[in-house]
């Protein structure tokens, strides 16, 4: 289905990438200051005053490690689309309750909980119902010690 | 001119122009650049969700063309229904307001359903699908509305360079997107049957009576008589497996006259929202009729529990608004033996042998048979 494929692909659209232009501006104005810090560090460095250049080289490399985030952040945020459909598993047991034999497989269209199905139980021939249909998330909640 | 007295490097002049240039930037327009961070974060948020409402449409649209077979496209009339408003009934004199949002509501229903058996001809005759249909073309719906107010105010807001329009949308967007992220999952789970969170409350009424005979009440419900710790526990839920929540309210209402009142307690079961910090699938217990909705149901079980003078108990599984209306989680379906048990404690302790008692699943009885 549609959904399975959306979870799979990435979406793109033209007009929703194009990054707002102040903004943008903004990120390479400060881009540009923490390349010239940089400079500026190396600089100070060779002059002897290493105090300083630790400075300009501390302001420039967090100035610059924080537009290539923010750069990096509204590239993948503008793009990427993602729904995760999870496995829907169904339960089916033998209603013979000397064998009660349990099979777990993947949700069919038509499966409801309570059905009889027609296929007969493998090991004793008996009836079989779906007693349960369920998805297991696997990605475990975030707790907090509170 | 030096900025930097006594420091005659150029490039470190530069440097120190910009800062200053940047500071008067940030004094005048600092408002005006956070604004365009959230706008963008709006923005993105909107991209998402156009995408998720554009893949609600397609697939209740291949839902119908897969069940339905008709023979013309569907699209242009699935549009139309995604466009469905209802209005409200006038509130200005309350008195006699829940049995007008009554009409109303079930004029919306019936004519939802007809619009669906003209839109799934080959399905016309089988109502389980024409109610997974339903519930799949009302989560496209929810997914259309959620799209078009977001994209009200983000408009509105962009119009009027209004920060606080922007901010506001902005705060809630994480829980718009956590509700419009679970209707998309829930799509897949109407157009195929599968239970929902939701339906934890059909599922245990139904666990309860399977075996026993079962009787149609109004209005899409059904009933059975079954012995239960001496008791004679009328068990009652939402027929199934098509996606359908029934009227509780009008079922329990004709139970309850059909016994001449003489229920000795009404136990309701249902899903509960949860807190953050609890966990799914927790068995809570209080009093009152747990049951969701517009409030028509509830307040016509209220009005008949006060008559008889019948006591309401209630029991609730804890869950998510995610987890309602998508696949249901191993953890509520795990839930189900505990809350029978907790149902069993407070039979024996509040009713007396030979008692009849009245049980009530609620919820949404897709994917669950009887």
């Amino acid at each position: 289905m549609r959904l399975n494929k959306m979870a799979q692909q990435t979406q793109q659209s033209g007009q929703s990438n194009k990054i707002g232009n102040y903004l943008l501006l903004i990120v390479f104005v400060v881009l540009a200051l923490s390349v010239v810090a940089l400079f500026v560090a190396v600089e100070t460095y060779f002059i002897g005053d290493i105090i300083a250049a630790g400075i300009f080289a501390g302001i420039g490399g967090i100035a610059l490690a924080i537009c290539l985030f923010l750069l990096y952040q509204y590239r993948r945020q503008a793009t990427e689309v993602k729904i995760d459909i999870p496995k829907v598993m169904t339960t089916i047991e033998c209603q013979n309750k000397g064998c009660a034999n349990k099979t777990i497989r993947e949700f069919q269209r038509g499966d409801y909980i309570f059905k009889d199905l027609d296929v007969a139980c493998p090991k004793c021939g008996g009836k079989q119902m779906i007693t349960a249909i369920y998805k297991e998330v696997k990605v475990k909640e975030k707790t907090y010690s509170v | 001119m030096s900025f930097i007295p006594g420091n005659d490097s150029p490039i470190l002049q530069i440097l120190s122009l910009g800062m200053y240039v940047f500071f008067i930037i940030f004094i005048f327009y600092g408002q005006r650049i956070q604004m365009y961070v959230m706008v963008r974060e709006v923005e993105n948020s909107l991209h998402k969700l156009r995408i998720i409402k554009e893949e609600g449409r397609k697939t209740a649209i291949e839902a119908i063309k897969e069940i339905g077979k008709p023979t013309a496209d569907p699209s242009a009339r699935v549009d139309r229904y995604l466009e469905y408003f209802t209005i409200g009934p006038q509130s200005m004199d309350p008195a006699g307001i829940v049995h007008k949002l009554d009409h109303i509501l079930d004029t919306r229903d019936e004519r939802l359903k007809e619009d669906v058996r003209i839109m799934a001809p080959e399905a016309a005759n089988n109502d389980v699908q024409i109610n997974n249909l339903e519930n799949t073309l009302e989560a496209a719906m929810a997914l259309n509305y959620i799209y078009k107010v977001v994209r009200h105010y983000y408009i509105q807001g962009k119009k009027t360079l209004s920060l606080y329009v922007i901010m506001q949308l902005q705060m809630i967007l994480p829980l718009v997107m956590k509700e419009a992220e679970a209707y998309a999952s829930a799509l897949k789970a109407f157009a195929y049957g599968q239970p929902i969170g939701d339906g934890v409350g059909p599922l245990i009424a139904s666990k309860l009576m399977h075996g026993y005979e079962v009787r149609k009440v109004p209005k899409d419900c059904v009933v059975a008589s079954v012995p239960f710790e001496g008791r004679n526990a009328l068990v009652l839920k939402a027929e199934g497996p098509g996606g359908n929540v029934g009227k509780p309210g009008d079922a329990i209402e004709h139970v309850i006259e059909e016994q001449q009142g003489n229920i000795a307690c009404l136990i309701m079961i249902d899903a509960g929202l949860k807190l953050e910090g609890e966990l799914v699938g927790e068995v809570s217990e209080g009093i009152g009729a747990a049951i969701g909705g517009p409030g028509v149901d509830q307040f016509k079980i209220e009005a008949k529990l006060t008559k008889y003078k019948i006591r309401n108990y209630a029991v609730i599984v804890k869950e998510d608004v995610g987890d309602a209306v998508s696949p249901m989680r191993k953890e509520i379906n795990d839930a189900v033996d505990k809350v029978i048990e907790r149902v069993r404690d407070v039979v024996k302790e509040r009713t007396k042998e030979g008692d009849t008692i009245l049980i009530v699943g609620v919820g949404n009885s897709i994917g669950v048979g009887q």
